[in-house]
């Protein structure tokens, strides 16, 4: 077991194109979407990297690589040293142990024909090994009790539980086989926002007990920025900047980033007089045909012509404490709360 | 409360999460059943003990023993062995049902009532595993094909669109015709209606566990490692049973009837066999003098078909845990 502080994940350079192809019977490759282009990070023990981004920027294809779902076009995912992305058969399902999942939808996420008792109960079906054959059921109630479930209601039915409840079924589901690291796919965003709280904070518990490491997806800024430590903003692919929390929400250097930050609503309405608001052009370029050099630079207000022709690398830039993609990057208060 | 300033720390005590959960459970303690203590709950049993208290299964049930009973053991029914050609005369043939012959006579003056009696046998066969080989066989194949994907799904469906454009009949009699020599009995009707119509039910189980396949609880059993195996037949065929089970049931109604034909066709069960497909066959020439002879064998006909989709429909019913 790993001690809190020491890295357990770590991404280099993680590539997935979608080939585009044409034709029925021969097909012909005419291109790629670039979903995930370039992406490097890390993860330590007990830490939550959060990941924003807008709509198909490459969020939920990250989340699918991390857990080896899809496999890369290239890069590694090296979870305690060994790389996932490369990993087959018995020594994946070995290192799926140790990352697990919730997802976004908790109406379609849990397997409607199946009590709830068989759903948390299912990764010791599949990881015997995990606990032995008597011991299953009680470790099943222990789960739901953790996750604040009734644990007498193991016979029933997804459909007999509110979203909320279904979600922390899919939660219970994931800590069932005791990971270091859980993805969390927009784990809120299906829910209503009375009870997005709920599950944020039973995240929270979850993870001071069990001191576990979240990849934390989400296009709400404001619930990632309470649950993360580190936040990485995503564009087209790739992303834009990785920080500290406080560093990406109250000295945001990226264009984007900014631009992002001054949508977030306010809800104090003295703190909406001052916030500025940067209302970004057109719509995201296609990721099968991204600008070249900086991606951004078709909607940034900062571009010239060097965003053209040299692409910004992840780095940590003049005036600022951490790594971000632009040429101009510079610290710039949008928000101007707390 | 609001969510937006979650800098201000936990925004509700978890005590008040866990009071919160407890009031939104619907626990509707009347409709649900009691479980013995450690004793869990699946699928299966589940459905079983739903179906004990469902009256459609259980009028489908006693419906089906009562066909089967006078399929396998005609004599109890009747005391009149209409395969002894001496039970018939001819001299009475199309008369109204009298003493002793309850559902009259038909054509050639044979006693009606026995002659359903005694074609149980011969449809309920045809209809029953005819129905039961092309569920298991399109079921499996289109289970395969459709939670494989790729080449495997490909291959097998172009080889199921060979077959559909075979005409049933004319297809049917091909492969009877050819095997006719082998005295097979019904079984060649069986195997000839089975090979021609597996890929309906192979077309519904693919399209359906392509359904379920994108579904988000597929994709958390691959990431939990699940197996293949495990996914296709724990995840996949549960949620794609439904709309077999309801074609399945229909087509055996459709068999026996195409059986009917084959017979009229000259392959197929050959008198002095009996079969309900014969004896409506039979009796349609003379339907406006004598409608007997062709009503009540097709009474039964459809009785048999009757009993089986509600069974098929109980079934289904008991496997959706929201039906329940």
């Amino acid at each position: 077991m790993a001690t809190k502080g020491e890295r357990i994940l770590e991404v280099r350079d993680l590539v997935k194109h979608f080939p585009l192809t044409q034709g029925i019977m021969f097909k012909k490759q005419i291109g790629a979407i670039k979903a995930v282009d370039g992406v490097s990070f890390t993860l330590d023990k007990g830490e939550t990297l959060g990941i924003v981004g807008e709509s198909g920027c490459g969020k939920s294809t990250l989340a699918k690589l991390l857990m080896a779902l899809e496999r890369p076009t290239s890069g590694s995912v090296m979870i305690n040293g060994r790389d996932m992305a490369r990993a087959k058969g018995g020594e994946l399902k070995r290192m799926r142990r140790n990352i697990q999942m919730v997802m976004q939808d908790p109406y379609t996420s849990l397997n409607p024909r199946m009590t709830v008792g068989d759903i948390v109960g299912e990764p010791f079906d599949i990881h015997t090994e995990v606990a032995p054959k008597g011991d299953r059921s009680r470790r099943v109630q222990e789960l739901l009790e953790v996750v604040g479930l009734n644990p007498d209601h193991i016979n029933r039915y997804p459909h007999q539980f509110s979203g909320g409840q279904r979600q922390r079924i899919g939660i219970a589901r994931g800590l069932a086989l005791q990971p270091e690291i859980i993805v969390c796919d927009e784990p809120v965003s299906a829910l209503d926002v009375s009870i997005q709280a709920q599950v944020i904070n039973l995240l929270e518990r979850l993870q001071n007990e069990f001191n576990l490491a979240y990849i934390f997806i989400a296009h709400d800024l404001s619930v990632v920025r309470h649950i993360s430590d580190r936040v990485g903003v995503m564009y087209l692919g790739k992303f834009v900047e990785l920080g500290k929390d406080v560093e990406i929400y109250d000295k945001p250097a990226h264009p984007y980033t900014q631009a992002l930050l001054s949508a977030v609503p306010v809800p104090d309405p003295e703190g909406r007089e001052q916030r500025e608001r940067i209302i970004l052009q057109g719509d995201p370029p296609s990721p099968a045909n991204p600008p070249s050099g900086c991606r951004f630079r078709t909607r940034c207000w900062k571009a010239q012509e060097i965003c053209a022709e040299e692409e910004p690398l992840l780095q940590i830039r003049p005036g600022t404490q951490h790594e971000s993609a632009c040429h101009f990057a510079e610290t710039h208060d949008v928000v101007h709360v707390g | 409360m609001s969510r937006d300033t979650p800098q201000t720390g936990p925004v509700q005590p978890e005590t008040q999460t866990v009071t919160t959960d407890q009031v939104t459970t619907a626990p509707s303690p009347g409709k649900r059943r009691k479980q013995k203590e450690g004793k869990p709950a699946s699928l299966w049993s589940d459905a079983w003990h739903d179906l004990r208290r469902r009256p459609m299964f259980i009028m489908s049930l006693v419906l089906i023993a009562i066909l089967m009973v006078m399929a396998f053991w005609p004599s109890l029914f009747t005391s009149i062995n209409p395969l002894d050609a001496r039970t018939c005369e001819l001299a009475t043939a199309r008369q109204g049902p009298s003493t002793g012959h309850i559902f009259g006579r038909d054509n050639q003056g044979c006693d009606v009532y026995a002659r359903t009696i005694y074609g149980a046998k011969n449809s309920i066969l045809i209809g029953v595993t005819t129905t039961i080989i092309t569920a298991i066989v399109g079921g499996l194949l289109g289970l395969i094909a459709g939670s494989r994907g790729g080449v495997v799904d490909t291959v097998s469906s172009r080889v199921t669109e060979v077959f559909f454009a075979i005409p049933m009949i004319l297809g049917a009699l091909l492969i009877t015709a050819t095997f006719r020599g082998q005295d097979m009995g019904i079984w060649i009707v069986v195997m000839a209606l089975a090979v021609l119509s597996w890929p309906m039910t192979f077309r519904i189980m693919r399209a359906a566990v392509i359904t379920a396949r994108s579904q988000d609880f597929v994709v958390a059993a691959r990431a939990l490692g699940a197996s293949q195996g495990r996914i296709m037949f724990r995840h996949l065929l549960p949620n794609a049973l439904a709309p077999v089970i309801v074609v399945a049931t229909i087509n055996l109604g459709g068999f026996i009837a195409a059986e009917a034909a084959l017979s009229f066709l000259g392959v197929g069960v050959q008198p002095p066999d009996i079969s309900w497909g014969l004896m409506i066959a039979d009796a349609r020439s003379r339907f406006l003098e004598a409608p007997l002879p062709l009503v009540f064998p097709a009474v039964f006909l459809s009785i048999t078909v009757l009993a089986f989709i509600m069974l098929g429909d109980a079934v289904r019913d008991a496997l959706d845990p929201k039906l329940r």
